[in-house]
């Protein structure tokens, strides 16, 4: 992970910042510079709140060379209040309990290591809510 | 725009090709169709490649390719849309014909996956680098989600999805350059070691090199190369939000839709006059929702549909006679070439024992990533 | 005066028990379990560490708190597991939490003190009146060699202490720090597993630092063992804590709740604080709290604390450390164990 991409991405990925469009109300994560709803520019930041709900799942049995020592791992596709979806993994579970409506909190996790000597990328992944 | 016509095919066999490297199968292919169409020079070339970069550290193609068929000079550029980078490159040379630019216009598609490259993450490339790839998501991964979507939808089944995988490799071994020509069964097919739940081994096409060409000229020339040449009828293509989870369903496909009805509006016919039918298999699951996605089955029915029989050789409207993605194999961007002559075959009449009787009206569908892009060829035999 | 005004506690929720480990090195399970007084330990998924724990342990300490984090003029984090040699855990914890970017932020490092240590200089700070609020956190996944004693107790979490000087939900009343060069335990810069000298970690080490920083601070501050209500040591296993607290004159009732190294390990600089944390989910107001950690090489930090009216109306906003140990657990075999916590041999990368 370079460095520049590591420090542009800490807000989306660290702090779950979105972009709610002003003009429709649409709410983009990551944010982004024009609204894919009404083509709008001007938006407002908000706070995702930490918790979804799985929309569509699969597990990663053949995983990429990054993530390798963790398969198998569940992976979703998941909802918050505000009506962002996002892809996240979904931890501390048996991955085959993880499907569509499964409620999740949003934990901080470490994503991947990159090897003895890269940077550590961070962000979150969904856990079974209580 | 002028009418435009493909008036010859070539194509390598595709595989683990460990004597060919990247540019060897662009030229076998390529030079497959000139000798066949006995032309010595063209007016532009387009070479559908996803990434010669990645897989083998080459960018540039156009005049590489271009020098090595000896006709540097000529221009040559490539065309990039993930796994549809065949099918825009067809369509590209085709749009260069059509406007009149140029009259001769090779469209090649060529792929080399098998030279060390890491090809989980190089087809990963194709996925949203920052919201999916990020999280470790796999090609198969994003096809499992659209599955288990599905799955939940319309309660298709993992048989569904293996029907898929058995009719196409029944196919595959009737084709003389499939990378596999053997059946194997619905039990191999479910027992088979899993890639991305629900998703296993033999639902997913496999990685391989090959090459695949078409020769393009307007329609009122064709008859100086050949005397059975096939006329594009209609070219549609479309874009879809990128990532899955932005998509409002993700067990549709709306490129694959939107590009669908583009061509069949430009031809003038509907999924009904379609004969035969060459779609992006990449997953068993993919054929399932591109044939709902282009109304060759009602959402949810594809897998009655592929049970039944009807899109086996024989039925109503055979799919994937090449053997698909699946059986005949997916050098990334020569697929949407090779589709293309398949269907050139068929309407030609030159199909052997996967011939499908009076073929009139072709179709092939090509997509890129997840679905994010989509183009669709219809061609008519003249 | 100043005090707590917010507090947190994460612990992972795979598990490990000490059966399990005892049955890989061919030791007999019961003896294990009766001479260390522990059933099983907490171990961290390869997308945990240090700072993914302090994290979520800040979030909570921050939700009991009710401030807007971005008032905290200070972050602290002690651990012995910092992810990075260089580049400190607290950076990311503050990006995270929307802390700063005026803010102080210094990792600290003291064995398994470096919890209570950060939380001291926080109290410190805010006591100086140079910032407003100010958070301590100790957090920890520290490893265990295989086949050595530590392998049953190393285990992973933290816990995270805003102080400040209005709103308290626990009042800090004296503090007292026992320190001396001590190598009963150590790390050499490069080596994956620390190294330790037995029998010595024993008595001139963790009971000698334990029992007179506890001792000076109930001379300093004047109060009797009875006094206390709940009591909570460093617990680098079952015993240790069971024994110094009978031998400094505490009863068995006063350590109960903040023992939770029985089915959490040994959480390291996240020890004591977690204990803490399990102490202060059930503290009546008033009640008189004293917590000494211990981190080898060595020292102890010491604490007189009384909870106050505003905690039990707090403490509700985020969960108990009770519920995180009760709760989803998942076991591991030894060798699902051996891959999260990377004690399998991989080529290193070229």
């Amino acid at each position: 992970m370079p460095s520049p991409r590591y420090w542009r991405e800490i807000p989306n990925r660290l702090r779950l910042e979105a972009a709610r469009c002003k003009g429709c109300g649409k709410v983009s994560y990551p944010a982004r510079l024009v609204c894919p709803s009404c083509n709008g520019m001007a938006f407002e930041s908000i706070r995702l709140s930490r918790r979804a709900t799985v929309v569509t799942s699969t597990v990663i049995h053949v995983a990429p060379a990054d993530f390798q020592m963790e398969a198998p791992y569940a992976l979703a596709i998941v909802q918050t209040p505000e009506g962002a979806r996002m892809m996240v993994q979904i931890a501390d579970c048996d991955p085959a309990d993880v499907g569509p409506g499964l409620e999740v909190a949003l934990e901080f996790r470490r994503i991947k290591q990159e090897g003895q000597s890269g940077i550590l990328c961070y962000g979150h992944k969904g856990v079974p809510a209580r | 725009m002028r009418e435009v016509a493909i008036v010859s095919a070539g194509m390598t066999p595709f595989g683990e090709l460990w004597q060919s490297s990247l540019r060897d199968l662009f030229v076998q292919a390529a030079r497959e169709a000139l000798d066949a169409a006995q032309v010595k020079r063209v007016d532009g070339i387009y070479v559908g490649n996803m990434s010669g970069g990645q897989f083998v550290g080459q960018e540039h193609l156009g005049p590489l390719m271009a020098d090595h068929l000896g006709m540097a000079g000529v221009p040559a550029v490539r065309v990039e849309s993930a796994c549809a980078s065949g099918g825009v490159a067809l369509r590209t040379a085709f749009l260069e014909v059509a406007s009149g630019m140029s009259d001769l216009v090779l469209a090649v598609g060529v792929e080399k996956m098998n030279d060390g490259a890491d090809v989980t993450n190089v087809l990963a490339t194709a996925a949203d680098q920052e919201t999916e790839v990020y999280h470790g998501v796999t090609f198969p991964g994003l096809y499992a989600m659209i599955a288990r979507a599905h799955m939940k939808t319309y309660g298709t089944t993992e048989e569904d999805l293996a029907a898929v995988a058995v009719k196409n490799h029944r196919h595959g071994k009737l084709n003389p350059k499939a990378q596999f020509r053997l059946e194997v069964t619905i039990e191999q097919v479910m027992n088979s070691s899993l890639v991305a739940a629900p998703l296993r081994l033999l639902h997913c096409s496999p990685v391989s090199d090959g090459a695949a060409a078409l020769l393009l000229c307007p329609l009122e020339r064709a008859m100086e190369f050949t005397d059975r040449p096939v006329k594009i009828r209609g070219s549609g293509f479309a874009t879809a939000p990128f990532a899955l989870a932005d998509r409002a369903d993700p067990a549709f496909l709306e490129a694959v839709n939107h590009s669908a009805t583009r061509a069949y509006e430009m031809a003038g016919v509907g999924a009904d006059d379609i004969d035969v039918a060459e779609v992006h298999d990449c997953f068993a699951i993919a054929e399932l929702c591109v044939l709902e996605a282009m109304g060759f089955a009602s959402p949810g029915g594809a897998g009655d549909l592929t049970r039944s029989g009807e899109t086996t050789l024989g039925g109503q409207l055979p799919v994937n006679t090449s053997g698909g993605l699946k059986s005949k194999g997916h050098p990334v961007g020569a697929t949407g070439i090779a589709q293309a002559a398949e269907i050139f075959e068929q309407l030609r009449g030159e199909a052997g024992e996967r011939q499908v009787k009076n073929a009139t009206i072709g179709l092939t569908q090509n997509m890129g990533g997840s679905g994010a892009s989509s183009v669709v060829h219809i061609f008519e035999r003249v | 005066m100043a005090g707590i005004v917010g507090y947190g506690a994460f612990i992972p929720r795979n598990r490990i028990k000490a059966e399990e480990i005892a049955r890989q090195w061919g030791k007999d399970p019961q003896t294990i379990e009766r001479g260390l007084l522990l059933k099983e330990k907490s171990v961290p998924g390869l997308d945990e560490d240090t700072i993914t724990i302090s994290v979520e342990a800040a979030r909570s300490a921050v939700e009991r708190a009710g401030i807007d984090p971005s008032r905290i003029g200070a972050v602290y984090i002690g651990s012995e597991s910092h992810p990075y040699a260089v580049k400190p855990s607290g950076t990311v914890l503050i990006d995270a939490l929307g802390i700063g970017p005026e803010v102080h932020v210094a990792d600290f490092e003291f064995a398994c003190k470096a919890g209570t240590e950060a939380m001291f200089v926080a109290l410190g700070l805010v006591e100086s009146g140079r910032v407003e609020y100010a958070m301590g956190i100790g957090a920890d996944t520290s490893q265990g060699a295989p086949n050595d004693a530590l392998e049953f107790s190393a285990s992973a979490g933290g816990a995270a202490y805003i102080f400040g000087k209005t709103n308290l939900l626990v009042e800090v009343l004296e503090t007292y720090s026992f320190t001396s060069d001590t190598p009963d335990f150590w790390r050499r810069e490069g080596q994956f597993y620390p190294r330790h000298g037995g029998r010595f970690t024993g008595e001139p080490a963790y009971f000698r630092h334990v029992s007179s920083a506890t001792r000076a601070i109930l001379e300093k501050s004047g109060f009797k063992p009875s006094d206390f209500r709940y009591v909570v040591f460093h617990m680098p296993n079952g015993k240790f804590p069971l024994t110094v607290g009978k031998q400094l004159g505490f009863k068995k009732e006063q350590l109960e709740v903040g023992w939770v190294v029985h089915t959490m390990g040994n959480t390291y600089s996240g020890s004591s604080p977690t204990g803490l944390a399990a102490i202060l989910d059930v503290a009546d107001p008033g009640d008189l709290i004293l917590i000494t950690s211990f981190g080898s090489g060595a020292g102890s930090d010491s604490f007189v604390l009384k909870a106050t009216d505003l905690l039990p109306k707090r403490r509700g906003f985020a969960p108990t450390v009770r519920s995180m140990l009760d709760f989803p657990r998942r076991y591991l075999t030894y060798g699902e164990y051996a891959k999260y916590r990377e004690k399998i041999i991989l080529n290193t990368e070229s």
